[in-house]
């Protein structure tokens, strides 16, 4: 075997040979390659250019157009009002301090997740999505038990208690979590679109992010890389106004956040998260485009109606802000449809309701009555072999 | 067995990998059209082509993460640092996502991914060029570290780290990246992670170094013999998880170890094995502990400051002579 010095003379023969660092000046063999498609003969200007985006205004389809039939309207009702039902348990658990950590709630938002799942194929499609995880979860068919389970860090949960309200996953119907830092899974979408396209199938990652994440690296790096490699991904930004306690005008340099699409040569549409036919419509649109092998954008609109976390009393915002927003809520613009359009009665939603609160009292009880993880469990999951070399 | 240069070593077991398994694939700057910036994925783009063999722009972020999440979702990525000096923008990714998500999942995700590329200084660099990342990364629960002194190594480890179902940090060397040795040709050939080698055995003190530093503890060793010591030389391979069981057992022998790490002394790989082999072993230890790593400063350019900076046999020789109470 060689010593040390020769090793280091061996590779440095070497380096001169084959390994000139990559930028370094050294010029290799004859030039082979094709010329870059971009020139560097600069046309006189000024250079202008016109975009087009599309919007998916409230009000603006009915279910005919998004492709549900009387059934898929009351299970979107159903999804919108569980996820609702659930987090105000939610807040009420936490003040009884069942629930610890962080809990962020998407009580405002409903219309997104419940749009979102009814416009892809559920089970098949991927979906991954930030800390605001519950009403997205609970959206894909996530069961509330052991979702309230998680919250309240039972072994019964859907993470065992190991990840807690910011980290949702389902397996089963392809939820990719449930991730705690801003922006950060945003490139894990990229890749499991980028599996999806491996492979050959016919499917599609949705991407949520919050409008905070938009000005984080790795949302741009991810959009950069959905494009160059023409990924089945629908990056979504659930615009909620709010980064933490930070309106996104006192964030963004450019509001149209819908415009970042620019940058990454890719379509971009601006959506109302306040209707859920608009925001099926929209992703529909979009995962067909998907499924195409055209990744694109969606900025969504939308509202927080509770602060950023339980903590937080949103004294940020401006009087009057919240109750306008309300206006526009999601869930009582699906019921007016329902009732309008004789497909339901005020009593037949007040019944689904009450079967709803029934089944958020049931998870509370599911959760109270589940134990705490085994303290072995501390190791478990830590690598996918359970007695690994130095775990205990 | 043939002989293979490091490099070589290494694009052998990913070949092989990808020609066994259709869900690994390789994924870095420059591994593709330029064949490698090192050369060491010279050909597989001809090989596996450019679904399989794919070029990156500068966006390690970006990269790493998008390989995670492809781990998540069925595939087995290999992901090429140009060097792990540049996987600290990516670092939120490797330490925060790679790292945690099966747990955090109560074990509904895993991410089977390789990372891997070259560590440590590489000549005249200077700084930001010349890390060691192996303590860092071992520091997190859920990552396995390798770090490889040989071409046979490489290769063996490589292929069970492709084969592993977690993440796999795989720390190798530009200046030994043309280092030649006997490599196995069995298309199945494994190493298991986390068992040490015993390089050469003897009685009177024990050294442990990786990657190049092993190259100096053998040199040392050689040092050492000239004057009548029998130096046992242990590369543990595997940062982590780590064999201390070889180590403890070796010293329970020798009472006497030196730890050469390239890396800087505080909190580094060589203050991890002094503390487990304290933990396990005082009573038959001679001698305290003592480590020959790089100084506690960046990495200079200067080549005077540089060769002051990198540990080396002769520090090594020195360190050994001073736990034995020999005269230097």
């Amino acid at each position: 075997m060689a010593s040390s010095k020769e090793v280091a003379e061996e590779s440095n023969a070497q380096d001169a040979a084959n390994d000139a660092p990559a930028g370094d000046g050294v010029a290799e063999d004859t030039p082979k390659g094709p010329w870059t498609e971009q020139s560097i003969t600069i046309p006189s200007g000024p250079i202008t250019a016109e975009y087009t985006f599309n919007t998916y205004p409230a009000d603006a389809y009915t279910h005919e157009d998004i492709g549900a039939d009387e059934d898929a309207l009351l299970e979107m009702f159903r999804s919108m009002m569980l996820q609702r039902r659930f987090e105000e348990r939610c807040r009420q658990q936490y003040q009884k301090q069942n629930i610890s950590g962080f809990l962020h709630l998407y009580i405002g938002q409903e219309a997104v997740s419940t749009g979102s799942v009814h416009a892809i194929r559920l089970g098949e499609d991927s979906v991954i999505t930030a800390y605001r995880d519950h009403g997205i979860g609970l959206a894909m068919g996530m069961e509330p038990g052991p979702a309230m389970a998680e919250l309240f860090g039972k072994g019964t949960g859907s993470s065992r208690g190991k990840g807690g309200s910011m980290h949702f996953f389902d397996q089963e119907q392809r939820l990719f979590g449930g991730h705690g830092i801003v922006g950060a899974h945003v490139p894990l979408g990229a890749g499991i679109a980028f599996a999806h396209k491996y492979r050959g199938e016919d499917n599609v990652c949705l991407c949520f992010l919050g409008d905070g994440a938009v000005h984080q690296g790795a949302f741009h790096e991810a959009l950069n890389l959905a494009s160059l490699y023409d990924l089945p991904l629908v990056t979504i930004i659930e615009n909620n106004q709010y980064a933490m306690g930070t309106a996104v005008d006192r964030a963004a340099a450019e509001t149209d956040l819908f415009k970042q699409a620019l940058s990454y040569d890719m379509p971009s549409s601006l959506v109302s998260g306040m209707d859920v036919f608009s925001m099926s419509k929209a992703v529909q649109e979009h995962a067909e485009m998907a499924r195409n092998g055209q990744p694109s954008l969606l900025e969504v609109r939308t509202y927080r109606y509770q602060g950023h976390s339980i903590s937080d009393p949103a004294s940020y915002r401006k009087e009057g802000e919240l109750d306008d927003r309300k206006s526009e809520d999601a869930i009582v613009r699906l019921q007016r449809y329902l009732t309008e359009n004789d497909i339901a009665t005020d009593d037949e939603l007040d019944a689904i309701d009450d079967e709803l609160k029934q089944i958020v009292l049931d998870a509370i009880a599911f959760a109270e009555e589940s134990d705490f993880p085994d303290e072995s469990e501390l190791y478990d999951h830590v690598y996918a072999q359970d007695d690994y070399a130095f775990l205990k | 067995m043939a002989e293979l240069q490091l490099r070589e070593a290494i694009r052998e077991a990913m070949s092989e990998e990808m020609r066994r398994d259709e869900n690994v694939f390789l994924m870095g700057e420059e591994v593709a059209e330029y064949n490698g910036a090192y050369k060491v994925s010279k050909g597989m783009l001809d090989e596996f082509g450019p679904d399989r063999v794919i070029d990156t722009p500068i966006s390690e972020l970006g990269f790493a993460g998008l390989g995670i999440g492809a781990a998540m979702n069925g595939l087995r990525p290999i992901i090429e640092f140009m060097t792990w000096n540049f996987s600290f923008v990516a670092f939120d990714q490797v330490v925060n996502n790679a790292a945690n998500i099966r747990y955090m999942s109560g074990g509904q995700f895993g991410t089977p991914i390789v990372f891997r590329g070259p560590n440590g200084a590489a000549g005249q660099l200077a700084a930001t060029h010349s890390n060691s990342v192996e303590a860092i990364y071992a520091n997190f629960p859920g990552l396995k570290v390798i770090s490889v002194s040989n071409p046979d190594d490489a290769k063996g480890l490589l292929k069970s780290a492709v084969r592993d179902d977690d993440p796999v940090l795989f720390l190798e060397s530009e200046q030994m990246y043309g280092l030649k040795g006997e490599v196995s040709d069995d298309e199945d050939y494994t190493l298991p992670i986390g068992k040490a080698r015993v390089a050469r055995t003897g009685g009177d003190v024990t050294i442990v170094a990786h990657n190049k530093s092993y190259w100096l503890a053998m040199d040392a060793a050689e040092q050492l013999a000239e004057r009548g010591y029998e130096a046992e030389v242990i590369d543990p391979r595997t940062i982590k998880p780590l064999d201390i069981e070889t180590i403890v057992e070796s010293v329970v022998k020798t009472n006497r170890l030196v730890i050469v790490d390239e890396s800087n002394p505080f909190t580094s790989f060589a203050s991890e094995v002094s503390q487990q082999v304290q933990e396990r072993a005082f009573d038959y230890l001679d001698a305290p502990v003592t480590r020959v790593t790089a100084a506690d400063t960046p990495a200079p350019y200067a080549p005077n400051l540089y060769e002051a900076y990198m540990p080396s046999a002769e520090e090594t020789v020195e360190a050994c002579l001073s736990v034995l109470y020999a005269d230097a």
